[in-house]
């Protein structure tokens, strides 16, 4: 509620008026004490305010003239003037690709469990507690389990690197075990790491879908999957992928994991050669190769910036820095036009 | 309003062929000793009743008094509801609907439920009807449309929707909405229709509709009609069954519930003594 | 369709009419439940993963691997106060780590709980909807900044143009150009949206009743809300706190940029200090071979992050829990 559509007069009117006594010297000091109290946490809230404009005028102003066409396209270079994010965004593009592929499934069969199917068991309850818990495990610590289950694979493979060629006909898939520090490795890893906040989303998305929705279609004779199938998910899949895409969005700004599992700073290819969105029909075995090549990524190109000796690097961090949150502002954009459209659309 | 309860259902009869004096109809449901629980609270004690086949009986009663949940019981609607359990039996055409080898999917399917709130699915008035019939298995296209359009005549509601069949169910009007829903329940073929107060939230026009389409509807199928509305009960229904704190005081043909009740707790009900 | 001639069924066909098949139809639903389920078990077995991963390389080594503790004991660890890996005489004492670590934690503390606290109190209590409908996706947007990118700020901003001009320049401290403090100004940055909005949530779950009883005392709008809606709220801005901070000692990037990478134990917050968080970063960046004892060392760092910030949430959880059940 807010407090102005409270029925409360004017603390100053009430006080004065109240049996027709002054004002003591004790109730203005009170007063003052409210007026500065106000004042405080009206400030605090205008001070994160300040920050975000502080923080983006500020890096408007370090990547003024640097931030331009050459600057997208051109890859990574000891020259500032030179240096370029185009290796950058392609391995971001194939993390996000692969880290959807695996964590939006899985995180939505997993909602759907607990929402619809898990009886109110104690497993239930501890899957539902560990949830929680894991959405508040810091990301580096996911980044050392990547780092031991997917980049070593436990050194179960020894020394030597081997490599599990399968042949599909129009390219070969070359599958290197242990998978190394490779697009792959990073995309599992980050998976594990939204994928709490994926469940959430979801069964929160799921939880708005009105109990009478379920209960009609049962009454049709419908199976419980049918259900979901043909209603339960229609119903909720806008909010599920605003869910989806506010994680993945937090996925691409990750840097922690990614620098555990091996991503490279300074890298002059992409992954499996493809440069271009039409390379991805013409060369299909740059496709399959493609997530098990060694790769570099938007936040990990502005750290090798950030950490650069060479003062000019600031310059360039800067510009990575605004392509990254341009990015971000698209996908959260998105997500909010989604579940605009999706209010209006549907009322129950 | 200063007809009784006994006279309308004298003059509704007067027109009507339904219920010749004489006749003893075939049961379609029956219960025995039927109790149910929501954890440790009884809402149902030792229910026992015989609803007779393609006609329409009324369950009365005060607010809280357990029709809800009996009729929820005859298509396990029930079950999806944690932590209830039942004791007695059920009967549908003399199978035990309880048993082991019984599919609920298969129940609901002869057992239909229209529910208080409209439900429509937030989808086309042509997808909704044409639901049940899909997750049955039916893709025919030509025999989809068939059957929402025989389903929308019977209902009612073809002449208002015919040509908008796309659009969504969410458009229609309140009174539309649930005739579109007692429409989707008819394409599964059901035998029989649970409808829980389904005129409650409408208009009195409405209202009157739906509850034409009841007494039209029971020359096919048997029809159970929960209502807190005892002149809708004395319109619609051939028998009436009152409920009182989980237990039925007593049931009967409808105009002898209005007009001789046998209990008092009945005839204190229908006076308007409590309720 | 039914007609009104028909006879009823007998009660065996009847039963027939709804006895279960085993079709593939049934199988399927079975399979898909499986399948569900087998979604819902990821996250468990993605926690026992970490649990096993930290404990095998740190607690009880597996086959012929020894795990850290068995090459470095459990008291060397916690009391040694040099850690210095890297150097030809080893010594792994945590305490420059845990120091670093809870001096920026400290820092981001002082700084984004009383901030935090306060907007929420100005959002729930005294903001005009509008307001609050314009300044909350402001909040959002700074919680969704990675957090590379306040590490950028840090380093480039904070430091040159607030901390040296004002404790350099004015009050004559020698500040390093990698300091805990504007690491921990950051990260108090980035906690203060967690606990503005949780602590939100809290304050606007007070019913109104205690409110307006409040207001019907006579009390002004500082006595109900200091006095009335923050203790009642207490337990819910407790748990946005503890969650907070355990935010902030499992940061990483901010903090490796920002506060350097050496790890000397000291409390004064214009030194450069290393945190758990970016010890592991700069293990994993350099080229430590892996099964030495400073490779390993790592694990048993991430272990006790994680057991001090599983420590903080879990408590997070059952503070809320309570919290909610008074009120719901």
């Amino acid at each position: 509620m807010s407090e102005q559509s409270q029925p409360v007069p004017h603390q100053s009117d009430e006080q004065s008026t109240v049996n027709g006594l002054q004002r003591t010297n004790a109730s203005r000091s009170k007063q003052r004490i409210g007026v500065a109290f106000e004042f405080a946490c009206r400030m605090s809230t205008w001070f994160s305010v300040a920050v975000l404009v502080v923080l983006l005028a500020g890096l408007i102003w370090k990547s003024w003239g640097w931030l331009d066409a050459d600057f997208l396209t051109n890859f990574d270079s000891r020259h500032p003037g030179e240096a370029g994010i185009w290796a950058g965004i392609w391995g971001s593009v194939w993390l996000m690709f692969f880290t959807m592929l695996f964590s939006v499934p899985i995180g939505i069969g997993a909602a759907i469990y607990l929402e619809e199917y898990a009886p109110p068991t104690r497993l239930t309850r501890f899957i539902q507690i560990n949830l929680s818990n894991l959405a508040g495990v810091p990301s580096i610590v996911y980044g050392i389990l990547g780092l031991t289950t997917f980049v070593r694979m436990f050194g179960a493979f020894g020394a030597n690197q081997k490599v599990l060629a399968i042949s599909l006909g129009f390219g070969n898939l070359r599958i290197p075990l242990p998978l190394d520090r490779t697009v792959l490795s990073a995309a599992l890893t980050l998976s594990l790491l939204i994928m709490p906040v994926v469940i959430v989303a979801a069964q929160e998305a799921l939880r708005a879908v009105p109990g009478s929705i379920r209960h009609g279609s049962f009454a049709l004779g419908a199976t419980k999957w049918q259900t979901i199938r043909h209603q339960v998910l229609p119903a909720s899949l806008p909010g599920i992928l605003t869910g989806v895409i506010l994680a993945v969005s937090r996925a691409i700004g990750e840097t922690a994991p990614l620098l555990m599992v091996g991503a490279f700073m300074f890298v002059t290819s992409t992954p499996g050669g493809i440069q271009n969105p039409v390379d991805l029909l013409t060369n299909p075995q740059g496709v399959l190769d493609a997530p098990f090549e060694p790769f570099t990524a938007i936040p990990i190109q502005i750290l090798n910036w950030v950490q650069h000796h060479k003062h000019e690097f600031e310059h360039v961090a800067a510009a990575g820095i605004i392509v990254l949150l341009v990015v971000l502002l698209v996908m959260n954009a998105s997500a909010v036009l989604l579940r605009n459209r999706y209010q209006s659309k549907v009322r129950w | 309003m200063s007809m009784s309860f006994a006279e309308i259902v004298e003059q509704r009869q007067g027109g009507s062929v339904a219920v010749s004096a004489g006749v003893i109809p075939a049961i379609k449901l029956s219960t025995k000793n039927l109790s149910f629980f929501y954890g440790e609270t009884q809402a149902l004690f030792e229910v026992t009743i015989d609803i007779p086949a393609r006609n329409v009986t009324a369950l009365i009663g005060p607010s809280g008094c357990g029709k809800s949940t009996f009729l929820r019981t005859l298509n396990r609607m029930n079950d999806i509801i944690e932590g209830t359990r039942h004791t007695g039996t059920v009967w549908l055409e003399g199978a035990d609907i309880h048993d082991k080898r019984v599919d609920v999917v298969a129940l609901r399917k002869r057992v239909g439920m229209v529910f208080q709130k409209s439900t429509p699915f937030p989808k086309s008035i042509f997808d909704n009807i044409a639901y049940g019939p899909r997750i049955a298995g039916e893709k025919r296209k030509k025999v989809l449309a068939e059957i929402v359009e025989s389903c929308l005549k019977r209902a009612a509601l073809w002449d208002e929707v015919s040509n908008r069949l796309k659009e969504s169910a969410l458009s229609l009007s309140g009174g539309q909405q649930q005739r579109l829903c007692i429409a989707r329940s008819l394409a599964t073929d059901p035998e029989v229709l649970l409808m829980d107060e389904p005129a409650s939230a409408l208009d009195p026009a409405s209202t009157a509709r739906i509850e034409d389409l009841i007494f039209e509807l029971k020359e096919n199928y048997t029809i159970v009609i929960v209502t807190h509305n005892m002149q809708q009960a004395a319109r619609v229904s051939d028998s009436t069954g009152f409920f009182f704190q989980g237990q039925l005081i007593e049931m009967g043909s409808t105009l002898n519930v209005f007009r001789r009740p046998k209990e008092q707790a009945t005839e204190d009900y229908i006076t308007g003594r409590f309720g | 369709m039914t007609s009104a001639n028909t006879p009823l069924r007998t009660p065996a066909q009847s039963a027939e009419l709804l006895r279960g098949h085993v079709t593939v139809a049934a199988l399927k639903e079975r399979l898909i439940r499986g399948v569900l389920f087998l979604c819902a078990l990821v996250s468990v077995i993605t926690t026992l993963a970490i649990i096993f991963v930290l404990v095998t390389e740190s607690i009880v080594g597996v086959g012929s691997n020894t795990a850290f503790f068995q090459d470095v004991s459990v008291w060397e660890f916690l009391t040694e106060t040099r850690w210095t890996p890297q150097y030809a005489e080893q010594h792994f004492g945590i305490l420059p780590l845990l120091c670093g670590t809870l001096l920026v934690a400290g820092i981001a503390a002082l700084l984004g709980l009383p901030v935090g606290l306060a907007s929420a109190v100005y959002l729930s209590e005294y903001a005009s909807p509008r307001t609050r409908k314009n300044v909350k996706p402001i909040l959002e947007i700074l919680a969704g900044i990675p957090t590379i990118v306040y590490g950028y700020f840090a380093l480039v901003f904070v430091t040159p143009y607030l901390i040296r001009p004002v404790f350099q320049d004015l009050l004559g401290f020698n500040v390093s150009i990698y300091n805990a403090l504007s690491a921990g100004i950051v990260v108090g940055i980035m906690i203060i949206p967690m606990v503005s909005s949780m602590s939100e949530d809290a304050l606007r779950s007070v019913p109104r009743g205690l409110r307006e009883a409040g207001y019907a005392l006579g009390s002004t709008k500082f006595d109900v809300s200091a006095r009335v809606i923050l203790p009642a709220a207490i337990s819910g801005i407790l748990a946005s706190f503890l969650l907070a901070i355990s935010r902030a000692i499992g940061e990483t990037m901010a903090v490796t940029i920002a506060a350097g990478q050496s790890p000397t134990l000291t409390l004064n917050p214009f030194e450069s200090v290393q945190t758990m968080t970016s010890f592991i970063v700069n293990v994993s960046q350099g080229d430590t071979p892996v099964g030495t004892p400073s490779y390993k060392s790592l694990y048993a760092i991430a272990l006790t992050l994680f057991c001090m910030t599983l420590a903080m949430n879990l408590l997070s959880h059952f503070i809320m829990r309570r919290f909610r059940e008074v009120y719901e």
